[in-house]
């Protein structure tokens, strides 16, 4: 195309496409946008939960924004296990006093970090949850020790409102 | 389409059809030249339409009962069992007529990789086959999360959850699909929905596969170009009509057997618990028309490489008709291809029973080796195969070898027997 030539015609036709474009994308994000959480779902954000009737060894589940929350009151024994980890052993290298302010509770999203399932309790080759979909060993910190999982599973933010009560969210 | 100058004998015909030639395609449709010695391996692609109409009509009815609500849908499924008139047999239809789907679409694409059907000029009808299959595949997984079974929704977890692989962006894609922080109501009702749209996409596309499919014709089991209409083809009517039609009822025995006498031996016990987000069950599996490609992903012990090589499998079908350098189509005349043909086959039913049992020990490893010769066979054999194999001569027509007179004649008469 000759210099000359591209000019007022050009011009139009690039401010013409341009605009659509920019049109096309507000119609088109309102309609993507749907989809995301809404505001009933995202109000639903705490949970309180008693925790008083837990023993030491012993996992409460509780539900949380429709995941699961592993509440887990620990053993001495399972907070030695946690603690006496090397850091150059694990997958993912996350401190147990990091994950557990109060080693004797250890809260946590009780779900995989491979595909969403829900881990079980006390089961698999390190004392702590063994996911059943595809084989992922956590140990007694919920860290990733074995399988496809990349990462520890996620302590959620949480807090004690009381000694019996956890806020979780 | 060369038997464009039909005219219809009627007077109303003529005045319709120049106004909406729709004779004239219904013409195109029954005098269209079909190679005559097609098998009856080439009876599926009447038999998945059957398929499709079916899944859409029982679909259709099914909706008239089902409610698309967390609350609801495990109870309305119940009531479809239970309480509405014949709501069983048009359920037991609709879930075993996804299974029978599979099963006919597995030998339709087989049919194809054994006969070269994807091979120049046809490349267009096998890459719109393959999205076919690839929306086949969406529809069946969110219509087995409608009933909101155990198995409804932790599949539904798990393969959202795929997307969670990607970087970066994947956790908010996954919250995007779900509609909420786990799969619940938002996530039921946008896959019903959807699953209901995709079956009219893919009767869209099966129109685009037939129409691809009328310009070049039929391949036929001696992959050879054929001159239409000629000696070596006959009409679509009545001839390969009543071919389909006989294969079909053969089908719909199988089909009944299942939807009479097994109807949920194919499915998973745990679906008939409801979805309970708090316990996943001890040993989730999709359905079994998945089970190869689960068996790669879980082989992979790497998340986001599981996924990539999951997906890579189904798409690197799409690339076939460039990876395979063969200038033969049918393997009749490619003795080497027959055998890593039947290697596949083999390789693809030992990733489907693995896929079923736990990943670990010898299943794991087995996987391992075939999820291995799956991309060895499309990325290193057959574009090697091509250049080294020395194959059989080819007949210059489908009559020449029946009739004589082909210097070809004992090798091709002797393949021929061979496959039969």
């Amino acid at each position: 195309m000759s210099e000359k030539k591209t000019k007022r015609r050009d011009f139009l036709f690039t401010a013409t496409t341009a605009v659509g474009a920019v049109g096309a994308a507000a119609v088109v994000w309102p309609m993507i946008d749907q989809m995301n959480p809404d505001a009933s779902v995202k109000a639903l954000a705490s949970t309180e939960v008693d925790v008083s009737s837990l023993t030491p060894g012993n996992t409460l589940t509780v539900l949380w924004r429709g995941k699961p929350v592993f509440i887990r009151r620990r053993t001495q024994e399972e907070i030695d296990e946690a603690r006496k980890v090397k850091m150059e052993d694990l997958i993912h290298p996350e401190k147990d006093e990091d994950r557990a302010k109060n080693p004797e509770w250890l809260v946590m999203l009780g779900v995989c970090t491979h595909l969403g399932c829900v881990p079980l309790n006390d089961k698999g080759d390190y004392n702590g949850w063994f996911c059943p979909c595809h084989g992922s060993h956590y140990d007694t910190s919920g860290r990733i020790r074995k399988g496809p999982a990349p990462w520890n599973m996620e302590v959620p933010k949480y807090e004690f409102v009381d000694a019996n009560t956890i806020k979780i969210g | 389409m060369s038997d464009h100058d039909y005219r219809p004998k009627s007077k109303v015909g003529q005045w319709f059809n120049d106004r909406l030639p729709l004779l004239t395609l219904a013409n195109h449709l029954t005098d269209y030249p079909t190679p005559k010695n097609l098998n009856y391996w080439w009876t599926f692609g009447g038999i998945l339409t059957f398929c499709l109409i079916t899944q859409i009509v029982t679909g259709l009815t099914l909706a008239m009962h089902y409610i698309a609500h967390a609350d609801m849908a495990f109870e309305s499924v119940e009531h479809i069992m239970r309480d509405v008139n014949y709501g069983w047999l048009i359920r037991y239809i609709h879930a075993n007529g996804a299974s029978m789907f599979f099963l006919a679409v597995y030998i339709h694409i087989f049919r194809s990789l054994f006969y070269g059907s994807y091979k120049a000029p046809r490349e267009i009808i096998w890459i719109i086959g393959i999205i076919i299959y690839l929306l086949m595949m969406a529809a069946a997984f969110m219509g087995y999360v409608l009933p909101w079974g155990q198995m409804s929704f932790w599949g539904a977890t798990v393969i959202t959850n795929l997307f969670s692989a990607i970087p970066l962006v994947g956790e908010g894609i996954v919250t995007w699909l779900w509609g909420g922080y786990s799969v619940d109501n938002p996530t039921l009702t946008r896959f019903f929905t959807l699953h209901y749209l995709i079956p009219f996409l893919i009767l869209g596309l099966v129109v685009l596969h037939i129409w691809a499919l009328h310009v070049p014709g039929n391949n036929n089991p001696v992959g050879i170009d054929v001159k239409k209409p000629s000696k070596d083809t006959v009409p679509f009517h009545p001839y390969i009509v009543i071919k389909d039609g006989f294969a079909l009822l053969m089908f719909m025995i199988v089909f009944a057997f299942f939807v009479f006498y097994a109807p949920n031996i194919l499915g998973h016990a745990d679906n008939y618990i409801e979805a309970n987000p708090m316990v996943t069950p001890a040993h989730i599996v999709p359905e079994w028309y998945l089970l190869p490609f689960y068996a790669i992903l879980r082989s992979v012990p790497d998340k986001l490489l599981g996924v990539v090589a999951m997906l890579s499998a189904i798409l690197i079908l799409a690339v076939l008709p460039w990876l395979d350098t063969s200038k033969i189509r049918s393997a009749v005349f490619r003795p080497l291809y027959k055998q890593f043909y039947w290697i596949l086959v083999a390789d693809v039913l030992i990733l489907g029973y693995v896929g079923a049992m736990p990943a670990e020990g010898l299943y794991l490893l087995i996987a391992r080796v075939a999820t291995a010769y799956y991309f060895l066979h499309f990325l290193v054999i057959l574009p090697v195969l091509g250049f080294k194999e020395k194959t059989l001569p080819v007949p210059l027509s489908i009559t020449e070898p029946v009739l004589g007179g082909s210097p070809n004649l004992a090798a091709a008469r002797n393949k021929e027997s061979k496959i039969e």
